[in-house]
């Protein structure tokens, strides 16, 4: 063989910077993934996520159709607006998939969540935590001498804002159930 | 008229009503009941490997050259793991295959029994669908899925998991034409308009190319006969993917050779310097786009697929049509045969002077020599002497594969059978079998690395069983070749754990499976050798020393751009830096 003249010791700088430096920012977008509600259909679509490294900000699953066996599965992602084209195509090609929906560019949405508060708290911070939750429209749910669970709903923001008033109210536990989602109009 | 049976005569009946001929299998506890229903019948073959990793293997083989789905039976538990690399390999490879495991009884599953393994879980990331059948009355209905999804659209593998009590119950039997898979009908007509977009792209372009890929081979013989009279028609030049040898003809006066890592210069610099980039099943995979940032810069680019998840996912084209690719040549020829066979005939003529002079480069030009075997020149006088017969070949996974890339010519689609996605030591063996057990006529070679060879040769003993004289062509440099011209140009000449010691002696191997053996060292006997290999009626492992050092190339390496091609002859110094190391 002829000798070949090469440097010794292989680098270790990163590939990565190999990636295109313009890259757009990520964006969070709402997905809405009609499906056939068979074992294991939630899997083949988390485990899509987590295979090719997408994010999964929010998720909530039920069948929405009882007779056809329906399921809708809401999904809030992030991505660059490639990512976002890629997951939704990664998405169709899943056998059980019907309908895949970007309700973020397909015109006007609405978006929901649900979310449970566990306030303990005495006195004056008993009050305001009231008196706040009032404010928000959330429903007082359970209440005992020390506690209160508030039910809230609305987007994701709105039950964030609420969160962090309660916060120094005496916030003990938080349930939430992620978006569900729907476009708006016919 | 429902028919009742047992799951387990259902899984042959509706075998038997795919149209199923041959089988590739293994048995144990939870299949038995299926076994016995294969016993009590003939129409359909089944072929006994030696491993389930073997028999998806061959079953993909099978599947390559004939066109049609490859089927295989494993048991549960060790079996169905053992076919998870071969159902990997054909998800890459876009083939289609339907793997039926026997499962444990329903009612322990979860229970940690004996041989169980939570096979749709583990196959669910490399099937392309995959089904658990708890109820013997869907069994039948789900084995005519998994055929029409493993064959449809872009074609993959789907498992069907099926417990061992489902194949005992009785229930009735769906017949193959009741079956529909509502959410699963892929597009196969393009959009007209992106159609006669390309159209008009094709009558201007200066410096077209075509660059095609597997779904040209997926989509049919058609789609190669409507590919061909295109490219004649155009006088474009054409180049493909390691996965479309053979849709365009080797010998064909268009031809470009293959592009890629290991591609021609000349095929890869026309992808650089080209205007029009038509894509034709192909996927931009990183062992042909090279560093994504420098890939072909002032192209317009045209991707017709299948898969609408393969357009835009590696490079963003300006032109993406979804559909078959025989559907989509056949509107493209018919559009553009309607608008007059235009096309820029000044800017081809200069186009293909251009290219000419890339040529003349004579990239795969190597040193011959006397005393010793060049793997290259092996494969160029095994060309030299199949060449023209009813040939198909294998490879295993290295640098005889991309050797075999370059110095064999495929005439036909169908005749390549390579894992090129997943790259698959072990897998040219039993996909020559597979391919065999089609085609019991034709000259079937593998060519092989001593190392891959050793990952599936008890595979030897379903050869010598079945009496398929395959040709295991084994360019054997004692070492892992890939590996070794990797850590020399990357790694330092460190050659960590890249040589095979204690090789077995093939020939010896050959003969204790009951096959011949045949060796070679001399380049001038290597003629007769290889003459001796075909004369043969029967399996035959080749031991064709060669040249231990030998590198492939060309070569651009990992993270570098089409134009920075390493040549044989070239000063490699510095060749390979920074972020390419990292790189696979
Ligand atoms: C199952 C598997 N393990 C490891 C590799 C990594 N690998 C790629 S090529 C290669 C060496 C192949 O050696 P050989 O079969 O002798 O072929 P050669 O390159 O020498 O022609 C290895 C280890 C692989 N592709 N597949």
């Amino acid at each position: 063989m002829a000798a070949l003249n090469i440097k010794k010791g292989a680098t270790s700088h990163s590939a990565y910077e190999l990636r295109d430096p313009n890259a757009q920012l990520s964006e969070s977008h709402t997905l809405a993934v009609l499906v056939d509600n068979e074992a294991g259909v939630l899997a083949r679509v988390i485990g899509l996520f987590s295979g090719r490294g997408y994010n999964i900000d929010s998720l909530t699953v039920a069948e929405v159709d009882h007779t056809g066996h329906r399921s809708r599965i809401t999904v809030v992602t992030r991505g660059t607006p490639a990512v976002i084209e890629q997951i939704k195509a990664q998405l169709g090609r899943i056998v059980p998939v019907h309908e895949v929906h970007d309700l973020t560019v397909e015109g006007p949405s609405v978006e929901r969540e649900l979310a449970l508060f566990k306030v303990a708290g005495a006195g004056e911070k008993r009050v305001e935590a009231l008196r706040l939750a009032d404010i928000f429209r959330a429903n007082v749910v359970d209440s005992t001498l020390e506690s209160f669970v508030f039910e809230i709903t609305g987007t994701p923001a709105k039950i964030d804002a609420f969160a962090d008033l309660m916060r120094p109210l005496g916030l003990a536990d938080v349930a939430r159930t992620g978006v569900a989602a729907l476009s708006r109009g016919v | 008229m429902a028919r009742m049976m047992s799951g387990a005569a259902m899984v042959v009946q509706a075998l038997k009503d795919q149209g199923v001929e041959v089988v590739f299998g293994y048995p144990g506890g939870a299949v038995l009941p299926i076994y016995d229903e294969i016993f009590q019948q003939n129409e359909i073959i089944h072929v006994l490997v030696r491993h389930e990793q073997g028999a998806v293997h061959a079953a993909e083989g099978y599947a390559r050259s004939t066109g049609k789905p490859g089927v295989v039976i494993v048991t549960s538990g060790p079996g169905a793991t053992n076919a998870v690399t071969g159902l990997t390999d054909a998800l890459l490879d876009s083939i289609p295959l339907v793997v039926l495991s026997g499962q444990v009884p329903t009612f322990m599953i979860g229970t940690d029994g004996f041989q169980e393994a939570d096979t749709v879980g583990i196959t669910r990331p490399c099937t392309k669908h995959n089904w658990l059948v708890k109820d013997t009355d869907k069994l039948a209905e789900t084995i005519h899925r998994g055929f029409h999804v493993a064959t449809s659209g872009r074609p993959g593998p789907v498992l069907i998991d099926i417990p061992k009590d489902v194949q005992f119950a009785t229930g009735s039997y769906t017949g193959p034409k009741t079956v529909r898979v509502e959410s699963y009908q892929p597009k196969v007509k393009g959009d007209i308009a992106a159609i006669t977009r390309l159209v008009e792209m094709i009558e201007t372009a200066e410096r077209p190319v075509f660059y095609t890929g597997g779904g040209v081979i997926n989509s049919g013989p058609g789609a190669s006969q409507l590919l061909r009279e295109l490219v004649d028609a155009t006088g474009f030049p054409i180049t493909s993917t390691l996965m479309g040898l053979g849709a365009y003809p080797a010998s064909g006066k268009n031809w470009l050779g293959m592009l890629g890592m290991h591609g021609l210069y000349e095929a890869n610099l026309a992808m650089h310097g080209c205007d029009l980039m038509i894509n034709l099943g192909a996927r931009f995979d990183d062992r042909i786009t090279g560093r994504i940032a420098d890939f072909s810069p002032r192209s317009i680019k045209a991707h017709v697929d299948i898969d609408a998840s393969s357009i835009n996912k590696v490079i963003q084209v300006d032109l993406p049509i979804l559909g078959d690719i025989g559907h989509v040549l056949e509107d493209l020829l018919n559009v553009w045969k309607s608008r007059g066979r235009k096309t820029n005939k000044p800017g081809l003529a200069k186009w293909w002077g251009q290219i000419e002079g890339w040529k003349a480069k004579k990239c795969l030009a190597y040193t011959n020599s006397t005393s010793v075997i060049k793997p290259q020149y092996a494969l160029e006088r095994l060309e030299a002497l199949t060449k023209g017969r009813d040939r198909y070949v294998c490879t295993e996974v290295g640098q005889h594969q991309m050797w075999a890339a370059q110095f064999l010519g495929f005439e036909a689609p169908n005749r390549w059978m390579t894992s090129g996605g997943l790259g698959t030591m072990g897998y040219g063996l039993p996909a020559s079998i597979g391919v065999q057990m089609a085609h019991p006529q034709a000259l079937v070679i593998n060519v092989a690395g001593d190392a891959s060879f050793l990952m599936n040769m008890q595979e030897m003993g379903t050869a010598v069983q079945f009496r398929l004289p395959v040709k295991q062509f084994i360019l054997n440099n004692e070492r892992l070749g890939m590996v070794r011209q990797w850590q020399q140009l990357l790694h330092g000449e460190r050659y960590s754990q890249s040589w095979s010691e204690a090789l077995p002696d093939f020939v010896k191997l050959a003969e204790a499976f009951g096959a011949k053996g045949i060796r070679c060292s001399d380049p001038a006997k290597l003629d007769a050798a290889i003459e001796e290999m075909l004369a043969y009626d029967g399996p035959v492992i080749f031991d064709c020393l060669v040249e231990k050092h030998e590198n492939c190339f060309p070569m651009i390496p990992s993270g570098k751009a089409h134009n920075e091609m390493l040549m044989g002859d070239a000063a490699t110094e510095g060749a390979i830096q920074a972020g390419g190391a990292v790189l696979v």
